[in-house]
């Protein structure tokens, strides 16, 4: 806490405002899992505040919490300074907090009016007058400069106009508080300006703006201050002048404090020049609005590390490498197999393993045991008709369990009663089974405790060691670091910077992710050191 | 995110006492509802739970309810299959009668009307029929992604007219003994479709929990994203359950027409699908999908055939069945429903929901 | 930034140019298919075309364009209603067993309107507050009000109240000679009705909204329960109306009357180009989708050689056309 307050009075330069918003030492949990712990945050009048934070810092979970959408268990949130709790979004607008969510919370059956006026429509002789309301969407849709039809449907327009509408929405409610949650992420460079003009107008008028972003050049060009949070817990409150991006990438990226037991690996040589043979090969591989043409090449036993923000393109990258999305441009070169992967089923049967980021939606099958989510994979590739016999699917469950320290060791506990580090250990374990040439793994330590988390990357090390290729993406880049053989960075959707991991520092990383420095001194940085050390 | 690490340890600290985890099994409910009717019957009718055996067959009530319950519990094995994909099959009514509809306008047309192999031949044609039938339902649903309840509502809605378009809008009835005795006959003692009933819920079981297609069919149910990253054909195993529930209920369509020697295109199967739906959410398996039980749906098909053979026992109008069924449909509904829980238990409930943006 | 802006150039090429917006294009299909069908009719059969076959479509179809209203309303927020027909026969029952125990017909007419409305009520309530599914909550419904009826009686009864008879004969001559009964004019003021509470009322609005994405109408802050609710005891009170209707209709009260009548008034709805879904879907489009189901059976009564069930077969095939439309249409937006 004593930082906490250390860094509040910093900021408070300006004693004489009361904040529009105060959220005081909120708690608020899920099932099994702490999402918010203690944070705070100010909004003062008149300003841009930035949220900042790595995904699952808390800061949608903060947002809603502060709208009335989750109830919260211990803390307060003063608004004008009188205490309140929403008991859902309705009141909260009454009380003059207009939200666009992060996905785009609009009917896209009903017409831009419409959605732009739901619940305030203008009514005359007990009917909406839809004149009147098409006339007054209008109207705020050309103050805000955007040529859209408000009697046309709003599905017909892309996500970028509807992100906008909802704005528009927002706007026109006569807000006190504005949040954006990503707003940006669908816009264009134009569409951001508008975007930027409207907000610093807004501001000026008094009204504060909430605004979360993972475009740090975004944050630092529109914002004032800035709250940072990390894995549900308050880090920092900063004036944006007062802060430089590299900083501002460390409080989010955060450094773990205890010591992790010495990993016994040394950085390969480049696998390329010791003449390994290559697992995966691809040219080109793109998706429209997810990942620009990337070309990757992956040899027998080396660990890739990908770095990079939420957004840079790192999880997209993962799920074309796996099939799980298509893509719609580029070659994989896979054994002997060329072509596409067209799904996931595909790429298991090439050897390529894929645990997703999102471990609650993609990877975890709540209702089954332990034993049955670790075999799942393995039995879909035999088939339903041959069945694991009971007494090697018992010894390949209780090895695993063993071998990855899988708390509680009972193979028929129910998935959904583990912690979120032995879940994701038996996912591991459902991959380990199938015994991949390549493991590709998408945050594998997220929101796990520092136990399992040191388990897992202990692990990543010993199978590299023993032949298999590893992708591993985190956004903690001293995993990466310390992991990688070779580290890629991504940054807007495509791959900047790819390097052998010689003494790489993170710092060096940091720069690259930053934009302080430019990619290819990445490359000359250590291609220096490979000079020295050669 | 912050994982709680108290969680994971909590189930091997308190192991729960024999009666916790009793109560605790999902097929308590149904059990005890089904022998508090069991007990009902026998306050009022003593002789209830008699079986006796005349001219070398089983006869009672108990027989009676398990030859009639037959049907039911054919039909309610295959959709606990559908429903434990998420989805449900409202077509299987119209299946029945289309099967019983093929099968007695075959051996009503064939040459030699009496003999074994007309009948061997009119069970294959009508469960060839039910198969195809299950094929059209599975390709809307798996490969034209149609939501299952629209999709069998085709052929909910078509399928009666087809069966009237086969017997020609007549009650088709056929003298043929073999045929009768898959819905009338008697196999040593014990009731055929009693047998044959049991020996498909025995080869479900064995198929669904001896092999892997149990495990899978859940996996699809419980979670379809997570599972086809895990490389899960999810198409071939939702389609593969309706062929499977449209076969079932060609064999209740068989039994039903054989039972009376007639095939009725209106009557037969009418509303057997809502009875077998009811039959599995009294047994326990969620009509979320996931984690099914066979037993469950066993118990579920027994206690309804009960309560249809309890109401006229006790003096109420068999019509009223109906209610019986509402009411036991809302309290089934309520005992699994969390939200109802938590209104029962708190006074007020949270509003929030799981999931953490 | 799309869209708006057409070059006003010249008229011309801008009607040549017009397209309906896409969710006028089910209905359309739905006019479409009404009007070929009569066409068809009309050329193959002789007296197909008059007036008073289509005035008939109405006088015949009164209760099921009613039930199809109140069925409107609820797969509009994505839910659906099994127990319509169910409501239709327990109110032919109330009807029924109040006038022979010499209520006013005043007194009747309310009981059964609010019987019909307390079950909507009730189903709104254990689907929204308790979080179980339209489908189960419905059914659970269906078997209650039927239970209903054979409690009441479970022989036919029938109505002789006077007014009941004298209200049920009484026509209206249009000009050209056509006549019609009141229940076909009450069936239109409901659509009427519901036509412009669906698109010019709040209300409405948020009926459309809910259906189209519920998590969004509830983060704009409008109140899913009551349009949850509310749409359910919405469908009940028309199922009871179309109970009144099917009570003149039939001047009985019975339990097997209306037997499987749900599933014509979802297939109406459907047929009507509403999305079973919800967000998508016009009232009209369910009178058409009504109007087309008492089209084919007239058909098939013109012709003679036809048999009753072609109308299952044919309602089952114009089903499946129009799911198979509906997939088009969301795959290709989604």
């Amino acid at each position: 806490m004593s930082t906490q307050d250390a860094t509040l009075a910093a900021a408070a330069d300006q004693p004489t405002i009361t904040p529009v918003v105060e959220m005081r030492d909120i708690e608020l949990g899920f099932p099994g899992v702490k999402a918010l712990d203690g944070v705070s945050l100010r909004l003062l009048p008149g300003e841009v505040h930035a949220l900042m934070g790595e995904n699952g810092a808390g800061k949608s979970t903060l947002i809603k919490a502060l709208t009335g959408v989750y109830g919260i268990d211990a803390g307060t949130i003063l608004v004008g300074g009188t205490e309140h709790r929403f008991a859902g979004p309705a009141e909260s607008q009454a009380a003059g907090i207009s939200t666009v969510y992060q996905e785009v919370n609009l009917c896209t059956n009903l017409t831009v009016a419409e959605n732009m006026l739901l619940g305030r429509e203008p009514r005359r002789l007990g009917g909406i007058d839809f004149k009147a309301m098409n006339r007054h969407a209008g109207e705020v849709l050309d103050r805000l400069g955007l040529d859209v039809d408000p009697r046309s449907t709003l599905g017909e327009h892309p996500i970028a106009v509807q992100q906008l509408v909802a704005i528009a929405r927002a706007v026109d409610a006569e807000a006190r508080v504005l949040i954006l949650d990503e707003p940006t992420s669908s816009l264009d460079a134009d569409e951001v300006r508008v975007l930027f003009t409207l907000m610093r107008t807004l501001r000026d008028r008094g009204v504060a703006i909430l605004f979360v972003s993972h475009f740090l050049e975004q944050v630092f060009e529109i914002s004032d201050r800035m709250t940072v949070l990390r894995n549900g817990r308050f880090v920092a409150e900063h004036r944006t002048a007062d802060i430089t991006q590299l900083q501002l990438v460390q409080e989010m990226i955060g450094r773990e404090l205890e010591v992790l037991e010495r990993l016994d690996r040394q950085p390969a040589a480049d696998a390329a020049d010791a003449g390994r043979p290559s697992v995966l090969k691809v040219v080109g591989l793109g998706r429209d609005h997810s990942l620009e043409a990337t070309d990757l090449e992956v040899f027998e036993g080396e660990v890739i590390g990908i770095a990079g923000l939420l957004g840079s393109g790192r999880t997209e990258l993962a799920r074309l490498l796996f099939g799980a999305d298509g893509a719609d441009a580029g070659e994989v070169e896979v054994g002997r197999r060329r072509g596409r992967l067209r799904s996931p089923r595909q790429a298991i049967d090439a050897g390529i393993a894929f645990s997703s980021e999102d471990r609650r939606a993609e990877g975890v099958i709540g209702d089954l045991t332990v034993a049955e989510n670790m075999i799942l994979v393995m039995q879909a590739t035999r088939g339903w008709f041959r069945p694991i016999p009971q007494r090697t699917r018992d010894a390949l469950v209780r090895k695993y369990i063993e071998a990855l320290d899988i708390r509680p060791a009972d193979p028929n506990a129910l998935m959904r009663n583990l912690s979120g580090g032995n879940q994701q250990k038996v996912l591991l374990a459902r991959w380990l089974l199938t015994e991949p040439q390549l493991l590709i793994l998408d945050e594998p330590t997220r929101g796990i405790d520092v136990g399992a988390k040191a388990q897992i990357q202990q692990l990543v090390a010993r199978l590299a060691s023993e032949g298999m290729s590893v992708v591993f993406i985190s956004a903690e880049l001293e995993e990466v670091v310390r992991l990688a053989d070779r580290v890629v960075v991504m940054r807007d959707r495509r791959k900047i910077a790819e390097t052998v991991n010689t003494d790489l520092q993170v710092s060096d990383v940091l720069r690259v992710i930053a934009g302080e420095d430019e990619p290819e001194r990445l490359a000359t940085a250590t291609a220096a050191q490979e000079a020295r050390h050669g | 995110m912050v994982e709680s690490t108290q969680t994971a340890e909590r189930p091997a600290e308190a192991r729960p006492s024999l009666a916790q985890r009793t109560l605790r099994n999902p097929l308590v409910w149904p059990v005890l509802a089904l022998l508090a009717l069991v007990v009902v019957n026998v306050a009022v009718n003593p002789s209830f739970l008699a079986i006796r055996i005349q001219d070398g067959h089983l006869y009672g009530s108990l027989v009676d309810i398990a030859r009639n319950g037959a049907p039911v519990l054919l039909v309610a094995l295959g959709m606990t299959l559908v429903i434990a994909t998420r989805g449900i099959d409202l077509s299987v009514g119209a299946v029945v009668a289309i099967s019983g509809a093929i099968a007695c306008v075959y051996i009503a047309g064939a040459s030699d009307e009496g003999a074994v192999s007309t009948a061997i031949v009119a069970g294959s044609m009508a469960l060839g029929a039910a198969i195809l039938l299950g094929l059209w339902n599975g390709f809307l649903v798996s490969v034209l992604g149609i939501q299952p309840i629209i999709a069998t509502l085709v052929l909910m809605t078509a399928g009666r007219g087809l069966a009237m378009l086969v017997t020609d809008g007549q009650i088709t009835t056929v003298s043929n003994g073999t045929f009768r005795s898959i819905g009338a006959g008697f196999v040593a003692t014990v009731p055929i479709a009693v047998v044959v009933a049991l020996a498909l819920f025995g080869l479900t079981a064995w198929l669904t929990r001896r092999t892997a297609l149990g495990m899978l069919i859940e996996a699809v149910g419980i979670n379809p994203e997570a599972s086809r990253l895990a490389g899960v054909r999810s198409r071939t195993i939702i389609w593969t359950v309706y062929v499977f529930a449209a076969f079932c209920a060609g064999i209740a369509g068989l039994m039903i027409a054989a039972n009376t020697s007639a095939a009725d295109a209106n009557n037969a199967g009418l509303w057997i699908e809502l009875d077998a739906i009811l039959a599995v959410v009294i047994g326990g398996t969620s009509l979320a999908g996931g984690r099914f039980s066979l037993t469950g749906t066993l118990v579920g098909a027994l206690f309804i055939q009960t309560l249809a053979t309890t109401i006229p026992t006790i003096g109420i109008p068999a019509e009223a069945n109906y209610l019986f069924k509402a009411v036991a449909v809302i309290a089934v509904c309520l005992l699994q429903s969390p939200q109802a829980r938590a209104a029962l238990t708190v006074r007020f409930p949270s509003a929030r929901q799981e999931g953490v943006a | 930034m799309s869209a708006a802006t057409l070059d006003p150039t010249s008229l011309g090429s801008r009607l040549r140019g017009y397209r309906p917006p896409d969710r006028f294009l089910p209905v359309i299909a739905t006019t479409a298919l009404f009007v070929g069908m009569f066409g068809l009719g009309a050329v193959r059969y002789e007296g197909f075309a008059s007036p008073q076959v289509i005035a008939n479509l109405f006088v015949d179809n009164a209760f099921l364009v009613v039930l199809a209203v109140g069925m409107t309303f609820v797969i509009l927020t994505g839910g659906i209603d099994l127990s319509v027909g169910s409501v239709v026969a327990l109110s032919t029952m109330v009807a029924a067993s109040t006038l022979q125990a010499g209520w006013p017909p005043v007194l009747t007419v309310l009981a059964v309107l609010a019987t019909g409305t307390v079950i909507g009520l009730g189903h709104g309530v254990v689907i929204h507050y308790l979080g179980i599914q339209p489908f189960i909550a419905t059914l659970a419904g269906m078997f209650l009000a039927r239970g209903l009826c054979y409690l009441i009686s479970v022989e036919s009864i029938p109505i002789r109240n006077a007014t009941f008879s004298d209200f049920a004969s009484a026509t209206i001559t249009l000009p050209g000679g056509i006549y019609v009964t009141w229940t076909a004019v009450i069936a239109l003021a409901c659509v009427a009705v519901a036509a412009w509470v669906l698109h010019r009322t709040r209300f409405g609005r948020s009926v459309y909204a809910v259906g189209g994405n519920e998590a969004s109408a509830m983060l704009m802050g409008l109140r899913a329960a009551r349009v949850k609710v509310g749409v359910y005891v919405i469908s009940g009170f028309c199922a009871s109306l179309a109970g009144l209707l099917f009570s003149l209709y039939m001047l009985s009260g019975y339990s097997l009357h209306a037997v499987g009548m749900e599933l014509d008034a979802i297939a109406a709805v459907v047929i009507g180009g509403t999305l079973l879904t919800g967000g998508r879907g016009l009232v009209v489009g369910s009178l058409l989708g009504v109007l087309a189901l008492g089209a084919i059976q007239t058909f098939i009564s013109f012709d003679g050689t036809l048999s009753s069930w072609w109308t299952k077969i044919a309602i089952g095939v114009l089903l499946l056309v129009f799911v198979m439309m509906q997939r088009f249409f969301t795959r290709r937006s989604a």
